[in-house]
């Protein structure tokens, strides 16, 4: 990675942090309703990973703490916002939500909601890439008590038996809701499951982008050469609550603190200015600009898009005007 | 057009489908070397390959999602359910992946993906393998169920149903398919909605669908020598079911029986009564009724077996004493 792209990794972090920052208080005001789970913390999981595939190529599909990586695969943010406000323009055309956020045209293939279910999803895409032939990768994301679910422990089955170019990152995030690993998990550490499957599997430190990223390029290399699946542990920490009605009581402010010390932005960002390669004045500016984009350009995007018409509740549910419904031309 | 047994209707579906487009590809438990419980798949393995024809893990609910993965970037996958039975397994991705996507994407992303399973209640085969399941595939917006009652319409609705672009369930029968019909010798394509008019009367219609159409149709011979001639008509989609030809029929006669192979609670026979109250209630002459399964688990003894499970006589019964005779 060189200067420019670590800069511009900073500050697509940064974004990440303040657009998540601001749906909380979007939903605070109101503007945003149902479930929403937030991302600040995990930043460098979902930004390593995808700079080391092909974001918008490769396909990626996650659970509902989905809207940095639709974005990281090219989703237009406004796009996203506009969708959390249950809007026509948003990327679902607002009848999905923050937990169903989907662009197939940038490949991103869904934000959903049952734990555990894009584990045999994403296998199924990466077995139409090897039927197809083509070279893309399936990538998918999820946290780390979804490996409990029997879909994990299938998928992998399934992934491995048959060779599926398939990469599942584990966000391991140490809690599912409130519940801690140490007493959901009889094996804490994720990647090591992944050998009851013979898929190779790494733990890495979640917070560091560079180390994400040289993981997952090793990972990605694997995959995409054909070699099989393959898993990559991510040691990450959410800084908020599971979603919004989470009180949090169930951890320790020592033990968020000591995650607070190892922030993916402020790891980023001192050692590029204790590199020279940035200045303290630089990044303010960085941030200025990311607030002005969100204020200037996002929320007024979404707070004026247009709501979907009722008329169309009906649409989509299944498809439109296909002609074998009613037996093909014949 | 040949007489061939729905077994061979189905193979012949999936291997005309498979030539004609590459992106056809089968999966499920013994369908592959084995060539399927049932048959359905006999030769498929050799003729397309393990890339296509698929043995899968026993994981119901793995393979299914499996396959509507693949069905997201354009593959038309045939997932068999070896029976309906462990569909229950499996229905988490049948409901919230495939059935939703489509809405919950706002349009963008499909699942054109074909579940085919066996239910019904065989001969002796015990609580855990006897469900009859319709009704729980029924009530899910963005699925469409059809359910075949003979060698055409298994061969004709797979057909229609793996180049629909939407998720298809299609609901088989452990005892049918041995069952020998006509299937046109050239290409054919059924519909996945409507009825058919499996026998013209102007009474009474009787509605079945998969093998209680002919319980209703041996109904029917034994009611035309009592001089009541009923209209047999097959459900042959369930959902949607066909509004249009339920009012059409009842219409004409003026009273309807549904017969079921299910238990009554919100079953087919529910459903096609509240249907005729919403379309036609000034019509009836007389209120309709639906003849069902009994509310039980199915027992392993046959007598108790078949006590469960209606037959042409019940609904011979009922109709007569509908007449008042
Ligand atoms: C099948 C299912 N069971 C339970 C839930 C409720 N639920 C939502 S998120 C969650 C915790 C998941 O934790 P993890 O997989 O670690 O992901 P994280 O939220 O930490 O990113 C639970 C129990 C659900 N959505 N789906
Ligand atoms: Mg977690």
């Amino acid at each position: 990675m060189n200067t420019a792209d670590k800069t511009r990794l900073l500050r697509e972090m940064l974004f990440a942090r303040r657009f998540e920052e601001r749906c909380y208080e979007a939903y605070v005001e109101r503007k945003i309703g149902g479930f929403l789970h937030l991302y600040p913390g995990q930043e460098a999981c979902c930004h390593g990973v995808l700079e080391a595939a092909r974001p918008g190529r490769d396909y990626v599909i996650t659970g509902y703490r989905d809207h940095i990586h639709a974005i990281k695969c090219g989703t237009d943010p406004r796009a996203v916002m506009a969708e959390l406000f249950g809007k026509e323009s948003g990327c679902s055309r607002g009848r999905g939500g923050s937990m169903h956020i989907f662009d197939v045209a940038h490949r991103f293939m869904g934000g959903y909601a049952l734990v555990g279910g894009p584990f045999p999803l994403a296998a199924g895409m990466a077995k139409a890439i090897k039927l197809k032939g083509d070279d893309d990768i399936a990538i998918c994301f999820l946290g780390d008590a979804a490996n409990n679910q029997g879909a994990f422990h299938e998928a992998l089955n399934m992934a491995s038996l048959w060779r599926l170019p398939v990469l599942y990152v584990t966000e391991n995030n140490l809690y599912g809701i409130g519940t801690h690993i140490e007493r959901s998990s009889a094996v804490t550490e994720q990647y090591r499951r992944a050998a009851a499957y013979a898929i190779p599997a790494k733990q890495v430190d979640g917070q560091d982008i560079e180390l994400v990223y040289a993981a997952a390029q090793e990972a990605v290399g694997h995959v995409r050469a054909g070699k099989g699946p393959y898993l990559l542990e991510l040691m990450t920490y959410r800084y908020r609550g599971h979603s919004m009605s989470d009180s949090n009581a169930y951890r320790s402010k020592e033990e968020e603190q000591a995650w607070g010390r190892r922030d993916p932005i402020t790891i980023l960002r001192d050692r590029l200015i204790a590199a020279g390669e940035l200045t303290a004045e630089g990044y303010q500016a960085l941030e200025r600009a990311i607030i002005e984009e969100i204020e200037n350009e996002i929320i007024p995007f979404a707070e004026e898009a247009p709501q979907p018409d009722p008329v169309e509740l009906e649409r989509y549910v299944l498809a439109e005007n296909d002609p074998w419904v009613m037996g093909g031309a014949s | 057009m040949a007489e061939i047994r729905y077994w061979e209707a189905i193979r012949r579906a999936h291997d005309e489908e498979m030539a004609h487009d590459p992106l056809v590809i089968a999966l499920g438990e013994d369908i592959g070397l084995v060539g399927g419980t049932y048959k359905a798949t006999s030769g498929l393995y050799d003729k397309y390959g393990p890339e296509r024809v698929i043995d899968t893990p026993i994981v119901e609910g793995g393979y299914t999602g499996l396959g509507i993965g693949a069905s997201f970037l354009g593959v038309r996958p045939i997932i068999e359910l070896m029976s309906v039975n462990f569909a229950w397994l499996a229905m988490d991705q049948m409901f919230n992946s495939a059935a939703k996507v489509r809405y919950m994407s706002g349009g963008q992303l499909s699942a054109p993906v074909v579940f085919r399973s066996p239910g019904g209640c065989a001969h002796q085969l015990g609580a855990q393998h006897s469900a009859r399941m319709e009704k729980v595939f029924m009530g899910v917006a963005g699925l469409r169920v059809v359910t075949p009652s003979n060698p055409r319409q298994a061969y004709g609705l797979l057909k229609s149903a793996v180049r629909c672009n939407d998720p298809v369930f299609i609901n088989e029968h452990e005892l049918m398919y041995n069952i020998k019909g006509e299937v046109p010798d050239e290409e054919y394509f059924h519909p996945l909605e409507g009825s058919e008019v499996a026998r013209e009367g102007s009474d009474v219609t009787l509605f079945g669908y998969n093998i209680s159409v002919y319980w209703c149709l041996a109904a029917a011979g034994k009611l035309a020598e009592q001089g009541i001639n009923a209209e047999v008509i097959d459900l042959y989609a369930l959902a949607p079911l066909d509004r249009a030809g339920i009012r059409r029929s009842v219409s004409r006669t003026h009273r309807a029986v549904i017969v079921e192979e299910a238990e009554p609670a919100v079953g087919v026979g529910a459903e096609v009564m509240a249907i005729i109250n919403e379309e036609c209630f000034f019509e009836l002459d007389a209120p309709p009724l639906r003849i069902s399964a009994r509310s039980v688990p199915i027992p392993y003894n046959r007598a108790l077996e078949k006590a469960a499970i209606p037959n042409a006589g019940d609904v011979v019964r009922a109709v007569l004493n509908m007449f008042g005779k």
